[in-house]
Formats: structure tokens, sequence, C-alpha cells
């Protein structure tokens, strides 16, 4: 009996749980406090002060907001399809965090070094407009399904121009792992050759993280709250722990793509002796203050110009970066060995 | 010159960029939220909030029972009886204001020629039911001589400009 605890396999099997604990308990925790983050700045832009209330600073806000909601009543429509009701929610939070399983934090601090990491992560980020269009079609209600369509129909538009941004990083770097992606940009971080792309894809992953000034699926002036009018409780909270779960990792996928993931800014003994999580989370959280600071800065963009800009901006300028950069590339023989 | 300039700002993103320098610079301004309870506003000496009625530095109410800031009330909010008193004088033996009546214009105020009847800096007075809130003359004497400091510093602030 004891054999069978004892095995290799069920040892690694526990280790891997432990890692997976401790990646989303501390993730989920920062999910809480980018909520409390995101007040605190689009108060200060707008001369307010934000929560400070509820403990030092309000820093418990977030808890007090997350008791809140475990403690309210989940309420169904009547007309609404239950099943799917509850399944997309749970689809939509699950995964935005098991994009997270392959984003190396720091040297190996990764849970899963798969060879193909850019691309489950494309995967993981297109698969959350069926969580979207799930919710706003078992709703039942107007507002949810029109948010739902909205969002999917953005999603789509932008995952393009994003897929074309990475393609333009992957011809440079030569591999699909998100690893050899950071250890190729050892010399020079990729936000500096390629900084149109760079400011394309921050464009793009607002859009797809469905963030101000393209958040249309949510757009209260018009829509109530989107696809998930309906939802309370919970279940409310399990889309919005995914939103911003899904805009942390995008801010994670934006530092590992251009700027240098764990590495520093120069490679000097000072900055290579903090730890390259701390560079990583430092990295990150700018991104992420880039998010909130575009939030309290912007107004909403018009359904057709969201269209317009993803379609007849975006997509024909990265596929132009595109073609150059291969070009550049193939012309001054720097394209990477194991292309 | 300026076609070339006008697309080179649009290049780089300069209507963007330069919104978002101005929010990034109003994060740094000091916000003008007061927490309220702890910090208050200031307030103007004729700020018209809680009625009072005063007395005289003798202990002798002011209000001469004129009838004119009832005459006044365009919501019709105060109420007056009067009879003379022992040594002949005339004084009020009823001096109601309904406060759920009041629109706080400060026109008793102003019709008063003693001084008497005036409206104080005091805007905290909720009540849970609306008895409370029917004041009468022993209430409003009351808040004449709680708030006496302030509302003859501020009927000597406001003087000049009457």
């Amino acid at each position: 009996m004891l054999d069978i605890f004892l095995n290799d396999n069920f040892i690694s099997f526990i280790l891997i749980l432990l890692k997976i604990i401790a990646l989303v308990v501390p993730l989920l925790v920062i999910v809480a406090f980018l909520t409390y983050a995101e007040r605190k700045v689009i108060a200060s832009v707008q001369l307010r002060k934000g929560p400070n209330v509820v403990g030092p600073f309000g820093l418990l806000q977030p808890l007090a907001d997350g008791l809140k909601l475990f403690s309210k009543e989940t309420i169904f429509p009547t007309v609404s399809n239950k099943i799917v009701f509850l399944l997309a929610p749970m689809i939509a939070f699950s995964l935005s965090i098991a994009a997270w399983a392959v984003i190396p934090l720091a040297d190996g601090w990764v849970i899963s070094n798969i060879n193909v990491g850019i691309l489950y992560l494309f995967a993981i980020s297109s698969l959350s407009v069926y969580g979207i269009i799930m919710a706003g079609w078992a709703s039942n209600s107007k507002y949810a399904f029109m948010g739902a369509l909205r969002s999917a129909a953005q999603m789509v538009s932008y995952e393009v121009s994003i897929g074309l941004v990475i393609v333009t990083v992957l011809v440079c770097v030569g591999s699909l792992n998100l690893s050899d992606i950071v250890y190729a940009q050892k010399s020079v971080w990729y936000v500096f050759p390629l900084f149109p792309m760079f400011v394309v894809f921050f464009i793009s992953a607002l859009a797809e993280t469905n963030r101000a000034p393209f958040d249309l699926p949510e757009d209260e002036s018009s829509l109530v709250g989107g696809y998930f009018t309906e939802y309370s409780s919970m279940l409310f909270a399990m889309f919005f722990l995914g939103e911003y779960a899904a805009m942390i990792m995008m801010s994670g996928m934006a530092t590992i793509l251009f700027l240098g993931g764990w590495l520093p800014p120069f490679n000097i003994t000072i900055l290579n002796d903090i730890p390259g999580f701390i560079w990583f989370a430092g990295k990150t959280s700018l991104m992420l203050f880039t998010f909130l600071w575009v939030r309290a800065t912007f107004p909403r963009f018009r359904y057709d110009q969201l269209m317009r800009i993803g379609w007849k901006v975006f997509l024909p300028f990265s596929l132009l970066w595109v073609v150059l950069t291969s070009g550049f590339l193939i012309i001054f023989d720097l394209l990477p060995a194991s292309i | 010159m300026g076609k070339i300039y006008r697309s080179f700002w649009f290049i780089i993103l300069g209507e963007l960029c330069s919104g978002m320098f101005l929010t990034l610079k109003y994060m740094f301004k000091k916000p003008v939220t007061i927490n309220y309870q702890f910090e208050k506003g200031k307030l103007s000496p004729r700020f018209r909030g809680e009625h009072a009625l005063r007395r005289y530095p003798n202990g002798e109410e002011r209000c001469i029972a004129c009838k004119l800031c009832e005459a006044v009330c365009p919501a019709l909010a105060i109420t007056i009886e009067s009879e003379p008193r022992e040594d002949n004088s005339r004084r009020t033996t009823r001096y109601d204001i309904d406060m759920t009546k009041c629109i706080y214009c400060g026109l008793c105020e102003e019709a008063c020629p003693v001084d008497a009847i005036v409206q104080g800096p005091n805007y905290e007075f909720a009540k849970e039911s609306r008895e409370e809130l029917f004041y009468d003359k022993e209430k409003l004497l009351e808040n004449g001589d709680r708030w006496e400091s302030v509302l003859s510093k501020n009927i000597q602030k406001d003087k000049q400009f009457r």
C-alpha cells in the first residue's frame, strides 16, 4: 500500500501540485491587489483618494470585496441554460490561470517548459473567447448576448495582429520556447529594434483583454454590463478574476516577448545579483501600470472605429513589419541558427 | 511643412502620448477629496444652515415678535404667536420652524430687524423622524446659545457687505 505513495511518479505529481499552488495562490492575491491598484491609480489621476478606509491605506479593500461577493446569492435567470451558465465563468477563469503554466518567471522557474510555449499561450488566449460567448448565450439576455458577440468579434480581430507580432519576434528568435525567447534578448531587448511592433502588441493586448479604451463588451452606457450582465456573486467574481489574470498574463507575455523577461537591462554584476523574478515582476507591473494608466486616460472607442483600427491599420502594418524584419534578417544574414 | 509635421505627429501617436503625459502629471497632484467627518470643508460666513434664535449678552432674547420672518418665509415654515409680557415688552410665546418645509433661502435672517433669527454654520442635524425636525422656540434658543460665538463672529464678518 505504501509503495503507491512512495513511487517516483507520485512524488513528482505532488511536486507539480505544489508548484501549481505556489504559482496560483500568489497569482490570485496579485489579481486581488490589482483591482485595488486600479482603483488607486484611476483615483489619483482624477484627483481623488481611492479606497482608504478598510485597513491601512485601504489595502484590505480587495479582501472586503471578495468577502462580499462570496456571501452573495448566485442568481440564475429563469430562462437561462443553467449548465452553460455555470460553466462559462469557470472556463474563462481556469483558462486565464492555465496560461500561466508556461510563463517563465525567472531562469528555470516555469511549471512546464514546453517547446511550443508561445503557441500554447496563443491558443489559450484564443480559447478564452469561448467562456465569454457561452456566458452571453446562456444568460438569454440581449445585453449579455450583444456583449458576447462584440467581445468575440473583437478578440478574434485583434488576435490576428497579435499573431503577426509574435511571428515577428519568433523570426528574430528562431524558437517557440518562451525561455529561449528570453535568452535571445541577452544582448538587446526586442522593444528597441521592434518598437512599432511593441506598440501594436500593447494596443492589441488592450483589445484582447477587453480593457479600456477597447472595453466595448462591458460597455456600461450601451450594454449595461456586457456579457456578465446576468452574473452575480462568485460566478461574477470568477469572470473578474479571469479578466485581471488575463491582463497580468498579457503583461507577462509583453515582458517576455519584448522586455527581456527576467533579464536585467544591463549585463552588470550588481544588476545580475538581483533575482530574475524581481526583474520579471517589476517589468510586468510596469506594463500593468500602463494598462491602468491607459484606462484612466482614454475614452471608450466606438465599435466601428475599433474594427477599423484592427483590420485596416494594425493588420497591414504588422504584416508589413513581418516582411520588413524577415527581409532585413535575410539580407544581412542574421537569421537565427535553429530555423 | 504643417502637413509633414502633422503626419509625423500622427506616426509617433502624438495626441495619445500627450494625453497620457497629462494624466501622468495629474497623478502627482494633491487629491481634492476631503475625508468628511474627519476633515470638513471651509464654510462662508454667509452659510445658511440650521436656524438659531439669538439672545442679547444679558440673556434677554432678541426676538420682538414683529413676525416679519413669518411674513417673508416663502415656504410658510415659520409660525409665531405672541403676547405682551408682565413688563409690557412684546415677546413670542411660540416660535416654531418646520425644518422639513424650510428651503434654507435665508430670507428670515435678512428680514429680522434685530438679528434674532439667524442661520448658523451647522448642517449636520439629520434626524431619524419628522417630529424631531419640528423645531420649537426652546430648541431654537438652545441652538442660539450653543452657536453664539460662531454666529456673532460671522455676523461681524459679513457686516461690511450689508
